[in-house]
């Protein structure tokens, strides 16, 4: 074990004092993150356990909200955010290769379909304005019978992709944070845990808009 | 350094009090042991605030007319309520205490993120202020449980702001919990393995899988209560058809399993005291530690018993209270092995195991009373009256807060490298306990017969029970003042304390010097038998003797 600690630490500037190891360092970072993620599974859990409480209640005025959700946007979108997952991806292989220049290429690209998406969903929430669809005194539903209860669903809507896009915002000031980084030669093969911290925060971002889009866009359309 | 060196030359060698004294030192501190201080000093101010509320509310029940209107009575049991629950009892052990031991126990250096530690710390001070905040600008009034609609749709005191300090302040308890799991799993040392683990750790790691798991919920059920009281959508207001019973499904989701946050860590300082003042290896030791992670796991199959006349459907009820008596089962266990752990000991009667003999028998009343509330039938008669008050109080004060005590005296000379006075404690030890019972046991008589909580007056035969509670308050408040005085006395008037003063176990006694450098150890510790191997050392002795 000594030896790997003076081999690694040679290539390892970034190794801490309370570390044994570079390895051991990279595995608590990794576990830390998966751990937050957990918690963020369940900070989102609690909008899907409302959302499944009240489309059990009123899951005919859920499905006719649907009608008036931007499919369009909701498919690019989703399209917009699996390939910057793959582009995700694709950096982090280019910092465990130690690839600067393409490290650099696609972290710009993540977050240039991150800004995209955030456009587009910035599109829609303006769209929801003009309709009338956001909750609150000004709220207005065509269809009267659902009237109420549709007001629920937006709610749930606002509420869980507002939730996420604050995500996305926060992602994208880590994806700079991350191009300074890179740029400034920081990361090597031996060190680049933030690089893959950031990705496995990235790639759970896309996994709840994933879950969001057919529970928010697409229920209605099934009949 | 050279600067400093007239002030070491009291210390016999560094330590992490000595390394540094400028203020920086400790504010920007990632030292686990440094912030494990900056927690104590702040956990106890918020301790004497929620306190103080309390003495309001003890004073105005003095009499059947009170001295508060009804308004005033209401904000002080709630700023009574989420000051002991999110800032005292939720972060007291595990951000103190286990804040400065598990890295030592398991022979780590610190904890694997020692900046988010700090971080977590200001999240918490952060948080703190904010709630204060609303304190400062006239108090709020829902209760510490926030229920849905009054407080999303009709109270007209500061419930965002609140909301806004508790939330930020949970993220302070994520942190900590995610820090914990981190570093059992990666830092131990060699030979720390799992069956070899204190269960002071293995207590806490299931506290922070509680962390973890249950304060992201009540968070996104703050953001919800938040948002519906900024733009009235109505999720959870029932004249539009959002249903008010869902936020106590979301808020007990959390809110149960924290009532294990809050006694997990308890009862991880009971089995350290315990085995240490017995003298002898903690009977049944994986069923304690396995005890542990069973009550984390069922605590979060419980929270519906909290519902049981909130118009739950009978069959989820059923269930509900089932299951809350199956997380009996692991508390009972430990208390058992608490009780055969002891049984054939040499047991010595010093401060910590004062309160671990009192942490047994209140928490026994304690958890034994839940069992009635478990009961539907009986639920039904003593729901929101002074029998929930008394039942939780005997598990979180009569409980957490005496083993918070017991494990501060315990570790007290690991943490200061101080003696405190031996007679004095005992003597603080003996009033708590008999101020304790004085105070709540009157309660259980009071809401069996009826008187509901948060009520400013009462009738006038509940006043002889009600005085009797008053006054076991006001010594309990003397119990806790006692302590403050002569913990504070001794941190620099107290005999140096020798590197093991219990002759306990454990690599924090045994293997880091009193008090610990910074970073614990002098060489890498190792580990080569069992925890708890008094036995062993008895055997020693013994031969020696004779």
């Amino acid at each position: 074990m000594a030896d790997s600690d003076t081999t690694l630490a040679v290539h390892n500037s970034e190794l801490r004092h309370h570390f044994d190891d570079s390895e051991q360092q990279f595995e608590s970072s990794v576990l830390g993150m998966w751990v937050f993620l957990v918690t963020e599974v369940l900070f989102f859990g609690g909008m899907f356990g409302a959302y499944t409480v009240y489309r059990n209640l009123y899951p005919d005025a859920f499905a006719s909200t649907s009608h008036f959700m931007n499919v369009t946007i909701g498919a690019v979108n989703t399209a917009v955010l699996i390939f910057s997952s793959f582009t995700m991806v694709l950096a982090v292989r280019a910092a465990q290769l130690g690839q600067k220049k393409a490290l650099v290429i696609f972290l710009i690209l993540t977050l240039i379909l991150g800004c995209v998406f955030l456009g587009f969903k910035y599109m829609e929430y303006h769209e929801k304005w003009v309709d009338h669809h956001v909750p609150g005194p000004g709220f207005q539903y065509e269809d009267s019978r659902y009237a109420h209860n549709a007001q629920i669903l937006f709610f749930l809507y606002f509420a869980m992709t507002g939730m996420h896009a604050v995500h996305m915002i926060v992602g994208a000031g880590l994806l700079i944070v991350l191009i300074v980084m890179a740029s400034r030669n920081r990361f090597s093969s031996a060190w680049y845990t933030p690089v893959e911290m950031i990705g496995l925060y990235w790639h759970f971002v896309d996994v709840v808009w994933i879950f969001l889009f057919p529970l928010l866009y697409l229920i209605g359309h099934t009949k | 350094m050279s600067t400093i060196l007239p002030f070491a030359k009291t210390e016999t060698q560094p330590n992490y009090l000595n390394a540094d004294y400028g203020w920086k030192s400790w504010l920007f501190t990632t030292d686990h042991k440094r912030i494990a201080l900056l927690y104590l000093f702040s956990i106890t101010a918020f301790f004497f605030v929620g306190g103080m509320f309390a003495v309001g509310m003890r004073l105005n029940l003095l009499t059947p007319q009170g001295l508060f209107d009804h308004d005033t009575y209401n904000k002080l049991f709630t700023m009574h309520g989420i000051i002991m629950v999110f800032f005292f009892l939720v972060p007291s052990i595990p951000a103190t205490l286990g804040n400065f031991l598990v890295p030592i126990m398991i022979g780590a250096r610190d904890l694997a993120f020692p900046r988010i530690n700090l971080l977590s710390w200001y999240l918490y001070i952060i948080g703190g202020v904010v709630a204060l905040t609303a304190v400062v600008q006239g108090g709020v009034d829902t209760g510490w449980t926030f229920y849905a609609p009054f407080s999303s749709s009709y109270s007209n005191t500061h419930v965002l702001i609140t909301a806004i300090g508790v939330f930020i302040s949970g993220f302070s308890s994520i942190l900590t919990g995610l820090n914990f799991i981190v570093t059992v799993h990666k830092m131990r040392a060699p030979g720390m393995t799992w069956n070899r683990l204190p269960l002071f750790v293995w207590g806490h790691y299931a506290t922070s899988l509680i962390q973890v798991l249950g304060t992201p919920v009540v968070a996104i059920t703050l953001v919800l209560l938040a948002l519906e009281r900024l733009f009235h959508a109505g999720i959870f207001d029932p004249t539009v058809g959002g249903d008010p019973v869902l936020f106590q499904h979301l808020f007990w989701f959390y809110s149960h399993p924290a009532v294990y946050i809050m006694i997990l860590p308890g009862m991880a300082v009971m089995s350290e005291i315990v085995t240490c003042f017995s003298r002898k290896g903690v009977f049944g030791y994986s069923f304690i530690a396995i005890s542990s992670i069973a009550i984390a796991v069922l605590g979060f199959l419980v929270w519906g018993h909290h519902l049981f006349v909130a118009g739950q459907s009978m069959y989820a009820s059923i269930a509900f209270s089932f299951l809350s008596f199956v997380v009996a089962i692991p508390s009972a266990i430990k208390v058992f092995n608490w009780t055969a752990t002891m049984y054939r000991g040499s047991i010595s009667y010093e401060t910590p195991m004062l309160y671990a003999f009192g942490f047994i028998g209140l928490f026994t009343i304690g958890g034994l009373t839940g069992l009635f509330l478990a009961t539907m039938a009986i639920d039904v008669h003593v729901t929101d009256t002074y029998f929930v008050i008394a039942h939780f109080h005997y598990v979180m004060v009569g409980g957490m807060v005496m083993a918070y005590l017991g494990g501060l005296h315990f570790w007290f000379p690991k943490i200061s490298g101080r003696m405190y006075p031996e007679a004095w404690a005992k003597f603080a030890a003996l009033v708590v306990f008999v101020g304790f019972n004085l105070t709540f046991f009157p309660q259980f008589i009071l809401g069996y017969q009826g008187m509901p909580r948060r009520y400013a007056h009462y009738p006038p035969e509940f006043q002889v029970l009600n005085v009797m509670s008053t006054a076991g308050a006001s010594i309990l408040a003397v119990g806790y003042l006692i302590p403050m005085i002569y913990l504070a006395w001794a941190w620099r008037n107290g005999p140096k304390a020798p590197q093991n003063p219990w002759h306990a176990k454990g690599l924090e006694w045994e293997q880091s010097p009193t008090p610990p450098p910074t970073f614990n150890f002098d060489h890498q510790p190792v580990v080569t038998e069992g925890p708890y191997n008094y036995s062993g050392e008895q055997e020693e002795e013994t031969t020696l003797g004779g």
